[in-house]
């Protein structure tokens, strides 16, 4: 996927030919650097060091890979075999609520599909498309939030809602949308 | 800073004299299903009205503690999740259920103020309130003692910790044992790996100790990643010092002087608890570099998962520790000798290392006395699914299927019929009516095919298809496999092909064999636990409820009406009345007719959502 050979440093150009990824020449590497430092450069803390990267961009901005790999020495196919790995990494942009739907088992015998199913059919999302085209919503499932005594749960940013049904889902749609036009 | 054992047990006095001067304490259930349901509103709304009242409110203990203080607590999971926020009141032990930010006045007023019970708040069984916590069914009939802080002290103090006895193990051992004693009283008190394997922890401890390294390392496997299971968490929430103080004792017995903590992504709450509870160790000086005095120096360090259920395997999880894909390896060589960074390692779970402070507090003789023979101990469940009480338990090795769904968890929900119960999640079995009376223990389970796993115990009544659990269960392990060996990467791939088929109403003739010969050659020839134990769910559903794979199959009908394309939604022309309320319901206009004449169905367009079954006054749209 990433074929660049890129040179480390945000100001210089990334001109290798056939690159069909487009880098933003001016990305910040200000945050970067500071979770690296943070980190002291292990290249062990690699996880820990993309999981701050996320937390900050919501996702895992291509510009970041040349720019690690070099700081930590380790190949850009190294970080790009860890990122793929692990299902939390998003190379994709994520919208500004990121809405998890728990399917796991507890969720799952209470009917947990049928909350997806309209968040989707809300949102003209599926499970090839994640997240919104105005990046407001991003709408996943995950294995199991361990809330089970609460099951079927959704979690919004984190946050979880409990005992939810289809009906629900749609009112909690409608009030962050209304939140997010009057913030 | 505590610098040696005299100041340890000082500090003990003085925290539990200002734990004993608390006239009173309110403790909330700050676990992740309580906080959910507003927990953390009551308590802040009970500081705002205490201190409106000008009573003394104490967060933490107080060094110099006031004569009349009430504590208000936050704490780990109670466990009675179904009835949360659940709030405790101290010493009376009464337990107020379903509480809300509007009942925080009448709680300081009549309870706080003047030591009242309100009935309206209590767990009503048969219309009749409870008052006392351990009067209630669901906890009379547990016996909690690894989960014994749980919902009784502040999750987030040391203080309260060592107030209630709290690191006086890691006391013991570390100044009056030596480590083949330490080592002897776990292995003696039979202590077996809680996360799923049964592996004898004391044996494990003795062969890391035998290696001949410098470095060594303790490993805390909280990855917790079967779906339907929340017990490590509730620990790693309620009770962290509780584990903390068990890697400890682990780690003075091998000699190792590092410890990791490897969590899952998706509990933030528990780590948030354990870096609170790693940096008060560190203050009080129960962690760092020669601790009280000692030349026993000992750090520790938390690993966040990033999402990948395979990091459960002890090689996996190493090997994203160390920063790298989580690939389990071939094994030997053992975690025990080449563990972590390749140095010998002692890896257990969060309930295992709970159960330890305890077995070198009151010794092995005393923790004998739970269990059975071969599975000492207690066992944490987490009880969930179309049951009652869904939450937290915590009962004796031994006990048996029915005791736990129908005295503790109070019986199957909405009245419905136990049908089968999974044990163990996706590595794990379902259990069925058949096996109600039989001992949950280690051995015993193994006899059936199953599994204890971590614990998860997922309830399943007459609604739930069994063929369509399976194929939930393939697909989570289709999902979650690494990629790493062929038979577990295609095999479940091919074995989740055919279950959809079959759910989808397409089975053949032979499908059966063919899932029961690729689990065969999968459980032999995968490299890892996820891989071997990935066609558990499948195997067992087929033993167990075989004529459900058959009328899918061969009738292409589902008994329990629940695999959507198998559904034929008719109308009965003898009792519909041509209203037309079902064909306005109808999403894809697939019911057509004129008024005031029976209605008629297009199964070509139909998409069996069952919208005109809920809509029909006249009960004329059945299931065919």
């Amino acid at each position: 996927m990433y074929k660049l050979k890129c040179v480390s440093t945000a100001s210089e150009n990334c001109t290798q030919k056939g690159a069909k990824i487009k880098m933003n020449k001016s990305f910040d590497y200000t945050v970067t650097d500071s979770i690296l430092a943070a980190h002291n450069y292990e290249e062990r803390a690699i996880i820990a060091i993309l999981q701050e990267i996320q937390e900050h961009y919501h996702y895992l901005p291509k510009e970041v890979f040349p720019y690690i790999s070099e700081k930590l020495s380790i190949s850009e196919a190294g970080i790009y075999s860890v990122a793929t790995f692990y299902e939390n990494f998003s190379l994709e942009p994520k919208g500004k609520y990121v809405i998890k739907v728990c399917d796991g088992t507890a969720c799952h015998v209470r009917r947990s599909v049928p909350i997806l199913e309209r968040l989707r059919a809300d949102l003209g999302l599926s499970d090839n498309k994640k997240t919104t085209d105005d990046l407001l919503f991003t709408v996943e499932t995950v294995s199991c939030l361990g809330a089970c005594g609460l099951a079927p749960v959704i979690t919004v940013n984190d946050t979880v809602n409990p005992a939810m049904t289809p009906d629900k889902a749609s009112e909690l749609l409608k009030k962050l949308k209304e939140e997010s036009e009057n913030a | 800073m505590l610098k040696n054992r005299e100041e340890l047990q000082q500090y003990r006095l003085s925290v539990q004299n200002s734990f004993n001067k608390q006239v009173q304490r309110v403790i909330i259930c700050a676990g992740t299903g309580c906080v959910a349901g507003g927990s953390i509103n009551v308590y802040n709304r009970l500081k705002e009205l205490l201190e409106d009242r000008n009573i003394h409110v104490a967060i933490d203990l107080e060094a110099e503690p006031h004569d009349e203080s009430v504590g208000l607590k936050k704490s780990g999971c109670h466990g009675f999740c179904e009835m949360g926020p659940l709030l405790r009141i101290d010493p009376q032990g009464w337990l107020y259920t379903k509480v809300s930010v509007d009942d925080c006045e009448e709680i300081v007023e009549k309870t706080i103020k003047n030591g009242e019970y309100i009935e309206r708040l209590a767990y009503c069984k048969d219309n009749f309130p409870i008052q006392k916590q351990e009067e209630i069914p669901f906890y009379k009939q547990q016996n909690r003692v690894v989960l014994e802080h749980c919902g009784k002290i502040d999750a987030n103090s040391i203080k309260e910790y060592i107030a209630s006895g709290g690191y006086t193990a890691f006391e013991k051992a570390l100044f009056d044992m030596s480590s083949d004693e330490i080592i002897d009283e776990i292995t003696k008190s039979g202590l077996r790996g809680r996360g799923g394997g049964g592996f004898p922890a004391g044996r494990k401890w003795a062969q890391v100790k035998r290696q001949n390294e410098t470095q060594k390392y303790v490993v805390c496997n909280g990855d917790e990643g079967d779906p339907g299971a929340f017990m490590d968490r509730s620990i790693m929430e309620g009770d962290p010092h509780r584990m903390l103080e068990g890697m400890m004792i682990a780690a003075v017995s091998c000699g190792a002087n590092e410890g990791y903590i490897y969590v899952r992504a998706e509990y933030p709450l528990a780590v948030e608890r354990l870096k609170n509870a790693i940096a008060q160790a560190e203050e009080t000086g129960l962690l760092g570099d020669n601790i009280l005095g000692t030349d026993f120096s000992f750090h520790m360090h938390i690993t966040r998962g990033a999402g990948a259920f395979v990091c459960g395997e002890g090689s996996a999880l190493t090997s994203s520790i160390e920063g790298r894909r989580g690939f389990p390896r071939v094994k030997p060589p053992r975690t025990v000798e080449h563990g972590l960074f390749d140095k010998p390692t002692v890896l257990n779970n969060v309930e295992t290392y709970a159960n330890v402070p305890m077995i070198i507090n009151n010794g092995s003789e005393w923790y004998l006395g739970f269990g059975t023979e071969t599975s000492p101990g207690t066992k944490a469940f987490a009880l969930t699914g179309n049951i009652n009480n869904n939450g937290l338990i915590e009962v004796p090795m031994g006990t048996t299927l029915r005791h736990i769904i129908f005295d503790i968890g109070g019986g199957i929900r909405d009245g419905g019929e136990f049908k089968a119960v999974q044990i163990g999640g996706p590595s794990g079995a379902c259990l069925t009516k058949e096996h109600l009376d039989m001992p949950l223990d280690f051995d015993t389970l193994k006899k059936v095919g199953a599994m204890i796993g971590s614990g998860g115990l997922v309830v399943m009544d007459s609604n739930t298809c069994m063929v369509e659990v399976a194929r939930f269960f393939m697909n989570f392990t289709q999902n979650e496999s690494c990629g790493k060996c062929i038979p577990c990467r295609e095999g479940t791939k091919r074995m989740l092909e055919i279950l959809e088929r079959i759910v989808a109403g397409e089975g053949k003739d032979g499908d059966i064999d063919l899932l029961l010969e690729l689990a065969n050659t999968i459980s032999h020839t995968a490299l890892c636990g996820l891989g071997k134990s990935a066609p558990s769910p499948v195997i067992s559903t087929i033993k167990n409820f075989r004529e459900e794979y058959e009328a899918h199959i061969n009738e292409k009908r589902c008994p329990a009406g629940v695999c959507q394309k198998l559904r034929k939604i008719e109308i009965d022309p003898d009792l519909c009345k041509g209203c037309s309320k079902c064909s306005r319901q109808c999403p894809v206009e697939a019911i057509s007719g004129k008024i005031k004449e029976p209605f008629t169905i297009d199964l070509s367009k139909c998409i069996r959502c069952g919208n005109c079954m809920t809509a029909c006054p006249f009960n004329a749209i059945k299931e065919g």
